[in-house]
């Protein structure tokens, strides 16, 4: 709701400042910003209401689009799709895990299901997520530009991931996988007819991956608006670049690792298959070359996304910005260096063993200096406690407890112990889940207004964030005790002293779909019911949101943004490059009251 | 740029090969060494000279259009683009000589006859399958990048022809280049690995 006269905007402003106790230079930016917002109402543009949604319509006009912003709407339907998918999946393997014995589907459905879940969780939803979606959409506005630096790659490397996604769905209505998503020789070349298919699904998919990495890498080095310098990118971009790096780095491996493995399976090469003298353990460590990067492939962009909530949502410069920006770096470079931390019991040399398990407490200094700085940021700002910051409040939480939870798993001894239990388990789905996923919805109710131009409703979306946070605890916090206990993971039937925590756990799950809906609800209701968004609802200070809302067609910025700040210079946000009129009057407006409301 | 980087690309997908191929040959040196033998070394090195001539077509090729010779540019282009064929059609005697002897990759593994003063049964040991299965998986797809390479000549030779490069714009021209100087660059590593060690 932008503010119709002066008055209660200046009102509104008064109360959020003695709500937070801000200081003076904080009030005098916010009547700064009122005024101008009064400025932008009355100067009202007569083609304000054309931007790249409804410039054209048709449906030909969006699948052959070339504009990032379309491009990164169309991602995200198909990864939401994917999450749904792979979400309905994993609730049906929390209902059979209800009680002990056969509750709904037998041993052999039950594999199918685990391993389709993994395989759609990891290959079409969170590798793709944030990059993809939140990348695409968000990576050349934050830089300026116009597009990104090969917008038919851009293209085509959505269809080539939607091939893939294709292949792999094939695979799955044709035959049966239930090989996990790790696809491990030689079970994998001994079961089931689909592995095929989906191997090649996921080779396709990497190609998608590689360019899209590719693309972000040349976009960042290229693209950037004059005076954008590298220190002054928001960190969002630097965990984009960081990303972008291991995907062109990594994905080529995990492409000859599946093509190596359906040959393996169509000519029986013999190279991982035991039986004609081949290695399968060579087979875990060329998986883990690429699969460990991945991981960061996964959770970087998360971080770039808390980055730019942490320091909105406190009204403060990140704390120790370069540490964060290079620990993204940092992390991408040591993450290519720990594969062989997933092999401790695989048989591998107990030097190697050492070596992988210090490099992997090497990787803990990076990621504590990024949650350390997170924290610092929040220290004496003005925390504004609105639905993206309460994400990003649970993903500190839910994060360090997989962070911590890693380095244990990545002590040998421990490991050995802890060793394809429900431990390690509970683990990813705290760092992938708690991490990426929740900074994932963070970030999608960070920039909703952005990207739809509409407001969803506060209080259903902090219920949400709520549910979420409650259910997803109740689901895997009892897989940590069910784990150390020595549940093995996978398994279909357990001991009778498990099911009082393995139901509990499926209780969580209903929990934590309930608030998924209801999020998801949320933002959907929006679209036809939200209120108009301003231009800057957060009173953020990143290049996006000093455009329009929605952003004009075809090119993003009205006028070519000539950058002379950093990106978290709260106190500096009076640039507009976009702006009704053109006359150059900052559009910035207060949404709501304030952090108290 | 985004050329350089999909070369990295490439040079991690065969990376993996590379890796298969140190770590068995670390485990039986004297199966590959044994079985390198069966390889045609003047076949290979046969196609190691087109290859390299091929690349110096390539080089001239570009060097010619940045003076606006476009005569010159097209005559390399076609002369690369002979250069691969040639390269492919020596793979497949190469591979159909292998296959009528029973040497298949994996499995089907099965060396029988008499050749070039080689009897084929005696290479039937252990490990001898992996050497060829790797053999026919490195060189198979170095042969894909050589077959989509002369796919790419042929667009870029029906473009010289409707004159589109110039000294101002003949980046598709030195983008495939560069591709095809690294298809080049791995089969220099294939062949002494493969064919000489």
């Amino acid at each position: 709701m932008s503010c119709a006269s002066a008055a209660p905007c200046e009102d509104a402003i008064a109360r959020c400042a003695r709500g937070r106790g801000t200081n003076n230079k904080n009030l005098m930016i916010m009547s700064n910003t009122a005024t101008s917002a009064v400025g932008a109402a009355t100067g009202a543009h007569p083609h304000a209401s054309l931007n790249y949604i409804n410039h054209d319509k048709s449906l030909k006009s969006w699948l052959l689009t070339l504009d990032h912003k379309r491009i990164g709407i169309m991602y995200m339907v198909t990864v939401s799709l994917a999450f749904l998918a792979g979400g309905i999946l994993a609730l049906f393997v929390r209902a059979e895990l209800i009680a002990p014995g056969r509750t709904l589907m037998d041993a052999h459905t039950y594999n199918q299901l685990f391993s389709l879940h993994g395989i759609i969780m990891v290959f079409a939803f969170i590798i793709p997520s944030i990059p993809a979606v939140m990348g695409n959409f968000v990576l050349p506005l934050h830089l300026g530009a116009k597009d990104v630096a090969f917008p038919r790659l851009n293209l085509a490397s959505y269809y080539i991931y939607v091939l893939g996604i294709a292949i792999v769905l094939m695979g799955m209505f044709f035959g049966s996988v239930d090989t996990g998503w790790t696809f491990y020789t030689p079970y994998s070349e001994t079961v089931g007819t689909s592995v095929l298919f989906v191997t090649l699904g996921v080779f396709v998919a990497g190609f998608s991956s590689i360019l899209t990495g590719l693309n972000f890498i040349v976009t960042v080095h290229k693209m950037r608006a004059p005076g954008l310098t590298w220190n002054r990118l928001p960190l969002f971009v630097w965990s984009i670049y960081a990303t972008s790096i291991v995907q062109v780095l990594a994905t080529p491996v995990i492409g000859i690792t599946m093509v190596l493995l359906f040959l393996e399976r169509l000519l029986h090469i013999g190279i991982f298959d035991p039986s004609l003298g081949g290695d399968p353990v060579l087979f875990q460590h060329f998986f883990w070359f690429y699969s460990h990067p991945a991981v960061y492939i996964m959770i970087l962009p998360a971080f770039g996304v808390i980055s730019e909530l942490m320091a909105t949502f406190s009204r403060r410069p990140v704390m120790g910005y370069q540490f964060v920006a290079l620990s993204s770096v940092a992390i991408a470079f040591l993450g290519f260096l720990v594969w062989g931390h997933h092999m401790f019991v695989s048989g591998q040399s107990a030097v190697s063993s050492i070596v992988f398990s210090l490099i992997t407490y090497l990787i803990g200094i990076p990621t504590g200096v990024k949650v350390i700085n997170w924290v610092g940021t929040m220290y004496k700002g003005s925390v504004w406690l609105r639905t993206p910051m309460l994400y990003a409040l649970a993903f500190l939480f839910l994060f360090s407890i997989g962070g911590f939870t890693g380095i244990m798993l990545g002590v040998l001894a421990i490991d050995v112990h802890l060793h394809d239990t429900y431990f390690v388990v509970a683990h990813f789905h705290y760092v992938m889940m708690g991490g990426t996923v929740i900074a994932a919805l963070g970030g999608l109710h960070y920039w909703w207004p952005k990207i739809t131009g509409r407001m969803y409703k506060e209080t259903p979306a902090r219920i949400a964030v709520a549910l979420i946070f409650i259910g997803f605890n109740v689901t895997f916090f009892t897989q940590f005790i069910l784990g150390s206990q020595g549940m093995p993971r996978r398994y279909y039937d357990y001991l009778p002293e498990f099911a009082s925590l393995h139901a509990l756990s499926t209780y969580g799950s209903w929990i934590l779909a309930a608030g998924l809906f209801l999020a998801a609800g949320n933002l959907l209701v929006s679209l036809f019911r939200g209120a108009k968004a301003p231009a800057n609802p957060w009173g953020a200070a990143t290049l996006e949101w000093t455009d329009t809302t929605p952003m004009p067609d075809p090119h993003n910025f009205k006028r070519m943004p000539i950058v002379t700040r950093g990106p978290y210079d709260f106190h500096l946000v009076d640039d507009l490059f976009s702006g009704d009129g053109g006359d150059g009057a900052p559009a910035t407006t207060l949404q709501g009251a304030g952090p108290t409301s | 740029m985004g050329m350089w980087l999909f070369l990295i690309t490439e040079i991690l997908l065969f990376s993996g090969m590379f890796v298969a191929y140190t770590v068995y040959r670390v485990w039986h040196p004297e199966v590959f060494d044994m079985s390198a033998e069966l390889l045609d070394w003047r076949l290979g090195g046969l196609n190691t000279l087109v290859l390299l001539a091929s690349s110096l077509t390539v080089a001239l090729s570009i060097h010619y259009i940045q003076n606006d010779n476009r005569k010159g540019l097209l005559i390399n282009l076609i002369i690369t683009l002979v250069c691969a064929g040639i390269f492919m059609t020596v793979k497949y005697f190469e591979y159909t000589g292998k296959f009528a002897h029973g040497v298949f990759p994996g499995a089907n593994f099965a060396p029988h006859g008499v050749a070039n003063g080689h009897d084929y049964a005696a290479f039937n040991v252990p490990y001898a399958a992996q050497f060829f299965s790797i053999y026919f998986v490195m060189t198979g797809i170095h042969g894909v990048h050589v077959l989509v390479g002369m796919g790419v000549f042929t667009w870029i030779i029906i473009r010289a022809r409707k004159g589109h490069f110039s000294s101002e714009y003949y980046t598709p021209v030195e983008l495939t280049g560069l591709y095809w100087h690294l298809v080049d660059i791995i089969w220099i590593f294939l062949f002494p690995l493969l064919y000489l060690i």
